[in-house]
């Protein structure tokens, strides 16, 4: 396909006008869905399609008029990554904005409750600010590292034509489609997989459009080795599709309706779901930034992978044992005890992998420690390792059940979550975007380096206070639940453990606000570096590849 | 029937399963620990430190 479309200069390229019609037919389908439809909240989703549609059908006119969908196979395919660096930045902040909201609404409630507006409540809100962080920020993240390091390591240009941009602007899509949801109350209460059917469809589609142009890249490779971060990006790519459809198999209750029900009952939803839910964990936000860990950690240290052969090793061990954790999360259900305890001990056993990967990530500094001094960007991949080592160690602890007993359902849990979100996840996420920026826009360097120190030390001090804070409030509240009077009653009622939270709340929400505005900054520090005069030894003109115009 | 049934079908996915997997994982570690491929390694471990920021495929 792309050879075709060097030689033809003047017509659009097959897989162009296959999805040129693909928006026209999805347009004209749209519109049906919303002229017959009942429900008024599918009917909103049918239009938000039909204007993605229409959008799209309208810049791919454009762009074929104008001759913009030439794939030159001597570049590599940078705009799409570009597109994909201001979308995970955009989304980093719209998800964690969130987040500061509904921490603020756990410690005012009365200043921070409309209920006027029941679309701002905190159940509405709390997926909009799980899904956006994990889905949205850390999503894009991961499309468009593995998309820069798949092309850098293989030595090819991104595979499939315009595709890639299909993957781009269909995964906003579903972003898009899922957030709106959440807001009108469209959900099908699984966490981690709240949308419903018709937006997992569609996410189905573009996952695994993913998967060919990530496989059709690695296929058309130059380099006869397959680098190990693409081993990562591929498992984490390849075992979100199967979750994602197997957990999400549901039977609408008409086609043209938003509700579904699970084909899964009782306790094999239970599991299904938490297969699901811990993979996505274990899959979406280790594996995937684990790909993105060896390729930016050795890259920005200009030191080589410590151990090439632990990585190996480290590759499969954590993808052999991490699918059977998922049980731990339903310790003194109706699951039967023995899938508990094989939940646990897979836990357990997942010590080895994670303390691997971590001991290889930062021996690679060996020789190059003094750049921890000097270059706070290594400083944040380096602290996101820690942070990675410190949440792999406490995750196997809290999967045990006597001290599931303690910490499940507390405030625990969501400190374990976010010292691992917002340390191990964002950390080698803003490493990478900083990594990347100078390079996708042709610039010597990040604006200004007392920024970076600036976002470094706000976010990093949120992050302790926050973690810090959840580990008081989580065992406090675990130990007032199991609180027993000499009678044998339960000493506290549940408002009060909630009551007793609140100074633990208020140091969270300021947590979660200094991160949120090492974010802020971080994104005027890349604005302002795009902003910057470029250095000349590159033409601007060949670096703009196909549709950049739509992305920007 | 009895060839199909829910102990069968189970059995040949627990305990080949198990073999399956093993055999798999120790395949890949003595893969990784064969000492012929100790100089592919190292060069791959340097993979990405190759200059590669710039836009143009590299041969």
């Amino acid at each position: 396909m792309t050879q075709l479309s060097v030689q033809h200069d003047e017509g659009a390229p097959f897989d162009v006008v296959l999805l040129y019609i693909f928006t026209g037919v999805g347009a004209f389908a749209a519109l049906l869905a919303a002229a017959f439809t009942e429900d008024p909240l599918f009917r909103f989703h049918s239009y938000l399609f039909l204007v993605a549609f229409v959008l799209a059908a309208g810049v791919m006119t454009a762009g074929i008029g104008y001759g913009k969908f030439r794939s030159d196979p001597t570049r590599y395919s940078d705009g799409v990554i570009r597109a994909g660096v201001i979308a995970t930045m955009f989304w980093g902040v719209v998800a964690m904005l969130v987040g500061v909201v509904i921490a603020a609404q756990l410690t005012w409630p009365t200043i921070f409750y409309f209920p006027e507006a029941g679309w701002l409540n905190f159940g509405r809100l709390r997926p909009l600010h799980t899904s956006g962080v994990i889905f949205a920020f850390g999503g894009n993240a991961l499309i468009a590292t593995s998309f820069w390091v798949v092309q850098r390591t293989c030595r090819a240009r991104l595979g499939g034509g315009v595709a890639p941009w299909f993957v781009f602007w269909g995964y906003q899509l579903f972003i898009v489609l899922a957030a709106t949801g959440y807001l009108a109350g469209i959900t099908q209460s699984k966490e981690y997989a709240e949308p419903e059917w018709y937006v997992d469809l569609w996410l189905a589609v573009v996952w695994v459009a993913y998967l060919l142009v990530f496989l059709g890249t690695i296929w058309k490779r130059k380099e006869p080795h397959i680098y190990v971060a693409n081993w990562f990006y591929l498992a984490f790519i390849i075992t979100v599709a199967i979750l994602h459809i197997v957990n999400n198999l549901s039977l609408p209750v008409d086609l043209l309706h938003h509700r579904s029900y699970s084909v899964y009952a009782g306790v094999q939803d239970a599991l299904v779901q938490w297969w699901y839910g811990h993979n996505a964990v274990g899959f979406f936000l280790t594996a995937g930034f684990l790909g993105m860990m060896y390729y930016f950690v050795p890259k920005r240290a200009e030191r080589p992978v410590y151990s090439y052969r632990l990585s190996i090793v480290h590759f499969w061990s954590l993808i052999f044992i991490y699918i059977w954790a998922g049980p731990h999360h339903l310790h003194y259900t109706a699951l039967p005890q023995w899938t508990q305890t094989l939940g646990a001990t897979f836990s357990i056993m997942l010590w080895m992998p994670s303390w691997g990967g971590m001991i290889n990530g930062l021996m690679t500094l060996s020789g190059a420690w003094d750049k921890l001094r000097t270059d706070p960007v290594i400083r944040m991949m380096v602290v996101a390792l820690a942070f990675y080592g410190m949440s792999t160690f406490e995750g196997p602890l809290m999967s045990l059940r006597e001290v599931n007993a303690l910490s499940h359902y507390t405030d625990w849990t969501i400190g374990h979550v976010h010292s691992g979100a917002l340390g191990w996840v964002g950390f080698i996420s803003f490493g990478a975007v900083y990594c990347m920026v100078p390079w996708l826009w042709k610039k010597d360097r990040i604006y200004s380096n007392t920024l970076i120190e600036w976002h470094f030390w706000i976010a990093t001090t949120g992050i302790l206070l926050y973690i810090a804070a959840m580990w008081v409030s989580g065992i406090m509240e675990g130990l007032m639940w199991r609180e027993y009077t000499p009678q044998g009653f339960l000493a506290n009622s549940f408002v009060e453990t909630v009551a007793a939270k609140h100074i633990e709340n208020i140091i969270r929400t300021v947590g979660g606000l200094m991160y949120l505005s090492g974010t802020v900054i971080m994104s005027y520090n890349l604005w302002r570096t795009v902003r910057m005069p470029g250095h000349e030894a590159l033409p601007q003109g060949a670096a703009s590849l196909p549709a950049l115009a739509a992305a920007q | 029937m009895s060839g199909l049934s829910y102990e069968a079908v189970a059995r040949f996915a627990q305990q080949g399963g198990t073999v399956y997997f093993a055999i798999l994982f120790f395949a890949v570690v003595i893969y990784a620990l064969w000492p012929r491929h100790t100089e592919t390694f190292k060069r791959l471990a340097a993979l990405p430190l190759e200059d590669n920021e710039d836009n143009h495929v590299q041969p």
